[in-house]
């Protein structure tokens, strides 16, 4: 038998490198994370097969319908759903929020969300991600802000969509902008690329790697109005690696069948058949809201 | 012979970057996501990700029953990280319905190492292989105890972290990560020689649905 306890054990151990914090990313792909506000929701997530958790303080839609300022969630909650839970713990800071983030880091949660849905807190910088061992994901509109965020560090990006609407048409308008942008970039001369970058508002040197690989260099998932099974295919169809549901569980009348539909659904979502058999009898989906009709659209946020 | 065929079990987590790897090693690959798939294949990487959510798909996609009889019947695999997990007799700090397929005897605790913040990269010496391999460790399990009939190809702090029983081989970290197909060309080695050694199997197979 083998035994190198001897010679391993001088070896360095780094945390929090780019490497590290986009692994986790790369282990949540196919996968569905889920908002929830208390430890008995995470446990229902955790049972339907969330792959993740996001703790916050209201849903989205709780958000909209009530206003105020929407904040971190109370660090007792937070404990409570690490302790509800075996699965990663993200939790939710406002943009350019930095002491709520290293509060976040402090307790020990797997990712933070540098989000729209809170109430921002700087309306000129985000967050300097690369100042945490904690891994973040932002949200994007646009390659331009994609780029941007990870400029910041994010070691994640997700489409913003239109959060508690429960709407997915600006979550494709996102993705398709984010996807088609990749596309042009990588057909592009590369003398081209400066342009881009000029136009994305970009670092050029990232417009250059997505040239080269023809993806971003980090995964990309989806978010903001995902409410049933069949959004859920739709928008991995379209090239998002996992989704992030929020108001979408909790906010239809069977929460614990949509969300291990949904589930099944991020796995199969090229099977139509396994999406019409796991989207039958689900009941009521969240009742969901025309974007034209809002008074705050949460994706405006952030710069 | 060469097992023509290499499954990526794609219910979740690092498939896509598992099967870049063997592509890249010219063999041809199938990500396995019902039983049609799975009964197409010839040797079976389980990827990391969330072994509870793996655990929950095995079930409802049908898979369970005819993925633990194709192991027994010595299926060769490459289990990291969930994989391992899932692969193992024990684990600890699971939850009480997740499945331990029992194929490689070890008692697995997993997130051993702790959160996100304690995940870790480092370099390994590796049973076999000539210069050290650059281990990438999130949120992983850790492995307390392994059986006697266990090969234990590398160790961190005492701990095993690449593991090999007969046709089933375990790594506790992710080698689909580091940009470094070594550990994939052990499996496939390890696939293509056949074991003389069985599979073990420790848990009741489920009986042949017709």
């Amino acid at each position: 038998m083998a035994d190198n306890t001897d010679r391993t054990e001088d070896s360095v151990r780094e945390t929090g490198t780019p490497l590290v914090k986009r692994g986790l990313a790369e282990m949540l792909k196919g996968g569905v994370i889920m908002d929830v506000v208390d430890p008995d929701q995470a446990r229902i997530a955790e049972d339907a097969g969330a792959v993740a958790v996001m703790a916050l303080e209201r849903v989205p839609a709780d958000i909209r319908r009530d206003g105020g300022v929407a904040r971190m969630s109370d660090p007792e909650m937070i404990v409570g759903i690490q302790a509800a839970v075996s699965i990663p713990v993200m939790a939710k800071a406002r943009i350019g929020h930095f002491a709520e983030a290293q509060v976040l880091q402090s307790l020990g949660v797997d990712y933070i969300d540098e989000s729209e849905v809170l109430t921002p807190a700087d309306e000129s910088h985000h967050i300097d991600k690369w100042a945490f061992t904690t891994p973040f994901v932002c949200g994007a509109t646009n390659l331009g802000e994609a780029l941007r965020r990870i400029s910041e560090g994010a070691c994640m990006i997700r489409s913003k969509g239109e959060a508690g609407t429960g709407n997915i048409v600006e979550a494709v308008r996102h993705l398709r902008s984010i996807l088609g942008d990749i596309a042009k970039i990588t057909t592009a001369d590369p003398a081209e690329l400066f342009d881009w970058a000029k136009n994305l508002q970009a670092p050029l040197p990232l417009v250059q790697e997505i040239h080269h690989r023809g993806t971003l260099p980090v995964p990309m998932f989806c978010a903001g109005g995902i409410a049933t099974p069949a959004d859920a295919s739709l928008v991995m169809q379209l090239g998002a690696q996992s989704v992030f549901v929020g108001s979408g569980i909790f906010k239809s009348s069977q929460p614990a069948k949509m969300a291990s539909a949904i589930v099944e659904a991020a796995t199969n979502f090229e099977d139509p058949a396994i999406i019409a058999k796991v989207s039958t009898g689900l009941g009521a989906a969240m009742r969901g809201l025309e974007i034209g009709g809002l008074e705050t659209k949460l994706a405006e946020r952030g710069w | 012979m060469v097992a023509s065929v290499f499954g990526v079990l794609a219910l979740q987590g690092s498939f896509a970057a598992h099967a870049r790897i063997l592509d890249g090693l010219g063999l041809s690959t199938l990500e396995v996501r019902t039983v049609e798939q799975l009964g197409s294949v010839d040797a079976l990487v389980i990827p990391g990700g969330e072994s509870t959510t793996m655990s929950m798909l095995l079930d409802r996609s049908g898979l369970i029953g005819p993925l633990t009889r194709r192991l027994c019947d010595g299926l060769p695999v490459l289990g990291t990280c969930a994989g391992l997990i899932l692969l193992s007799t024990k684990i600890l700090d699971g939850r009480s319905d997740q499945h331990a397929l029992g194929l490689i005897d070890l008692d697995v605790r997993r997130n051993g190492y702790g959160t996100q913040v304690d995940s870790f990269e480092t370099d390994i010496e590796i049973d076999g292989l000539d210069e050290p391999f650059h281990a990438v460790f999130i949120r992983a399990p850790v492995v307390e105890t392994a059986g006697s009939g266990v090969e234990v190809l590398a160790k961190v702090d005492g701990n095993p972290v690449l593991c090999r029983q007969g046709p089933v081989m375990v790594a506790a970290f992710h080698p689909e990560l580091s940009g470094d197909d070594r550990i994939h060309r052990l499996f496939v080695r390890n696939a293509a020689v056949g074991s003389s050694q069985p599979a073990i199997c420790t848990r009741a197979v489920p009986p042949r649905e017709i």
